[in-house]
């Protein structure tokens, strides 16, 4: 046998950069934070787009009003605890909620695949008229394109949505500072689990259902409760671990979470353990996390805690300092670590 | 969670992190061997809680790290054909090869998909009999026995569109050829607890007595290294070197039998190469000849297409536990888990990622 000093001790050449795009890059990940810099913002940058936020608040003759936009690819489109229209109702609801707005408006744009069953579509229509008389917004433009059979996948649905702004509060994650708490307003990763339990035929002892969800309602309580919140976030694609980190990187700051204080509920945490995924990167569609000043963060905990969909609310960390960006955790057995940003993708198509 | 909660109690583990350290009175390295632990290690800040005289040294236990270039760049080969349908464990697809990886070959149209487990590729084959599907076997023994299974059920189906990639590697061997290296520092081992479940421990008593190292076979949680470290540790300072079972809760001395009997059914034992290592006699498997029919390489005209690996990182020395990853000079630079330089930085078992994952800044270490 050769010595192990004479192997080749070598491995191979580099992918700096790839000439095609990977599902990685829509993954909510780094890949896809390296596109958006790269090539969204540098083409189309303006001190607006810059703030990075779920939605974009736009003053027009004197009113503050929130702008954004979100597409849907979740596969299957019907699953447990929700479905695509929903879900494009709740989603765009929630990032206009994440500045701190009452949502009014949206649009709705269908790209649908010949062959999809009218029966079908009229589900999701449905479902989709229904999540927006719960939420108390009017879909009041739309747009419809199908493509030939095998070009996509049955349905793609893209909403956009305009909420009004009646507070003075600044909540963009430039305005996080030391000191300030960090809260998680439910239990987290219940939406991944689900379609992964789907996807991948895993059965459980109790069937786990998404959490899409509008969380507009709660924040308005938060904002009407007078609650000093500096920033909020939708927890969707990569999960708590790449909101955080998104935060950090704005603001420079640096973030300790404590991960036993993380809500993850046992069924989640199960699911998680057997396909190998950490539950602080898996997906949400009814969760945001808030940072909000020290004094208000009680009362602020009670507020979640009590709304439909807080029961597992909690406080999981706090702002330390200045000297981020950098999220830490302290582990389980009290040893600290960086809590990264997922790299790719983790949960193809989730959302 | 009920038989996990357990295993990462934090008062337990700082009482059995006391222990090692009112028994540890020199110097000790140690290596885990599989990437699982390694993960878990850093992780859990698992090292930060021992003593500075221990040194944990992180081994080629990580499937995805020391798959050889070779083996990835028939991969990518065979996934590029039409026709085929590529399924792989999803930790396989970021590996880079000589020139690309299975995600680009997905971009551009390959038909890659990564299974859960290898008997999905197997349903697979069954309901596209118009289409080629190639598993990608990969994994040390813990993985083995579900490869074999696959095959065998693809025999009992008469499946002539099912064919595996085999890169199987064996623990045993790659122990031999570190402890038979002169640079090798390591005084004991952690041994890879799922391994262990599948083939048992017989194997090691000749290895513990002929290097003179203590061997425990030891679980993946917090409190099962712990545990496993001060086993090894005991036997160090005591000037013992034999084999001891930690992970009692999975593990038996004779393993798992049927499992083994069923990888004997398929496979051979052959000479492997190790990414990062070289070829190591007698550590891998290969289809034997009664299921040689599913050997995507002879399928595909692939046998005899060899590849050298180009001198670029220092994979190696990690994988062979020389260097630590911070102490390579691309780490965290030119070597990201977003543009890996190496395996190791790839594969979230791989030492190179779990250190950037969780340590790129010492002083977020708690240090």
């Amino acid at each position: 046998m050769l010595p192990v000093s004479d192997f080749s001790l070598n491995c191979p050449v580099p992918i700096s950069q790839y000439p095609h795009v990977l599902m990685a890059h829509g993954g909510g990940g780094k890949l896809m934070h390296q596109l958006i810099g790269k090539m969204f913002l540098t083409a189309f940058r303006n001190p607006l787009l810059e703030t990075q936020h779920d939605s974009t608040v736009v003053e027009l003759t004197g009113r503050k009003l929130a702008f954004t936009t979100d597409s849907y690819v979740v596969r299957p489109i019907f699953f447990p605890g929700g479905d695509i229209g929903s879900m494009a109702v709740h989603g765009t609801v929630n990032d206009l909620a994440m500045s701190g707005a009452r949502p009014l408006y949206l649009s709705s744009a269908f790209i649908i695949e010949e062959g999809l069953p009218m029966e079908t579509l009229w589900r999701v229509v449905c479902s989709m008229r229904d999540a927006a008389q719960r939420c108390g917004v009017q879909i009041i433009t739309g747009d419809t394109k199908v493509v030939d059979k095998g070009k996509g996948d049955g349905l793609f649905i893209n909403t956009a949505g305009i909420g009004i702004i009646a507070h003075e509060q600044k909540i963009a994650p430039q305005n996080v500072r030391p000191g300030d708490v960090v809260l998680v307003s439910g239990d987290l990763g219940r939406h991944g689990m689900a379609i992964m339990a789907v996807r991948e035929g895993l059965e459980f002892e109790s069937r786990i259902e998404s959490d899409s969800a509008p969380v507009h309602d709660v924040v308005q309580a938060l904002m009407k409760a007078g609650i000093e919140i500096h920033c909020l976030r939708d927890l969707t694609r990569g999960g708590l671990a790449s909101a955080l980190n998104e935060i950090a990187e704005a603001s420079g700051v640096r973030l300790e979470v404590v991960e036993k204080s993380v809500p993850v509920r046992e069924d989640v945490h199960a699911a998680c353990e057997m396909l190998g995924l950490d539950p602080l990167h898996v997906a949400c569609e009814g969760r945001f996390v808030a940072f909000v000043a020290a004094n208000d963060a009680e009362r602020a905990l009670s507020i979640l805690r009590g709304s439909v969909t807080g029961a597992g609310a909690a406080v999981i960390g706090k702002v330390t300092d200045n000297s981020g960006p950098l999220v830490t955790l302290k582990s389980a057995i009290g040893v600290g670590r960086i809590l990264d940003m997922p790299s790719g993708e983790q949960l193809p198509r989730i959302c | 969670m009920k038989y996990l909660d357990e295993y990462r109690d934090g008062e337990q583990a700082q009482q059995l992190a006391r222990e090692i350290h009112r028994i540890t009175t020199r110097p000790w390295s140690i290596m885990e061997v599989c990437g699982g632990q390694t993960h878990a290690i850093v992780k859990f800040g698992i090292d930060e809680l021992l003593p500075k005289a221990i040194t944990l040294i992180h081994g080629p236990g990580c499937p995805v790290c020391v798959t050889p270039l070779e083996m990835i760049d028939k991969a990518l080969e065979i996934a590029a054909r039409p026709n085929v349908i590529f399924t792989s464990f999803g930790d396989m697809l970021r590996v880079p090869g000589s020139t690309t990886d299975l995600l680009a070959v997905k971009a551009k149209g390959g038909d890659v998909r990564i299974v859960y487990s290898p008997l999905d590729a197997v349903k697979l084959a069954e309901q596209s009999p118009a289409k080629e599907i190639v598993f990608f076997g990969v994994g040390f023994e813990t993985t083995a026995p579900a490869t074999a299974m696959a095959v065998y059920q693809a025999a009992q189906k008469g499946l002539t569109n099912f064919s595996m990639l085999i890169s199987h590697v064996l623990v045993p061997p790659a122990i031999e050829a570190l402890m038979s290296s002169p640079n090798c520092k390591v005084q004991g081992f952690l041994a890879a607890g799922h391994v262990c479940t599948v083939m048992g421990y017989e194997e090691y008593p000749p290895l513990a007595a002929k290097y003179h190292v203590p061997i425990v076979v030891t679980g993946f949680e917090p409190l099962d290294i712990l545990q496993g470290v001060m086993m090894v540790v005991q036997q160090l300072e005591s000037g013992r070197a034999g084999v001891e079972n930690q992970y009692t809760r999975s593990v038996r001395r004779e393993g798992n039998q049927p499992a083994q009997e069923l990888i004997r059914k398929v496979f051979k034992v052959v000479s492997r190469k190790w990414r990062g290592v070289g070829e190591i006699p007698e550590s891998g498997l290969g289809l034997n000849d009664v299921y040689v029919a599913f050997d995507a390489e002879k399928k595909f005209g692939l046998a005899d297409h060899h590849v050298d690996e180009p001198a670029e990182c220092l994979s190696g020395l990690v994988l062979q536990g020389q260097i630590k990853p911070h102490e390579c000079p691309a780490f965290g630079t030119k070597c990201t888990p977003e543009h890996p330089l190496g395996a190791t930085m790839v594969s979230s078992e791989g030492a190179c990622a779990a250190y950037y994952r969780y340590r790129r800044l010492p002083a977020a270490a708690g240090k």
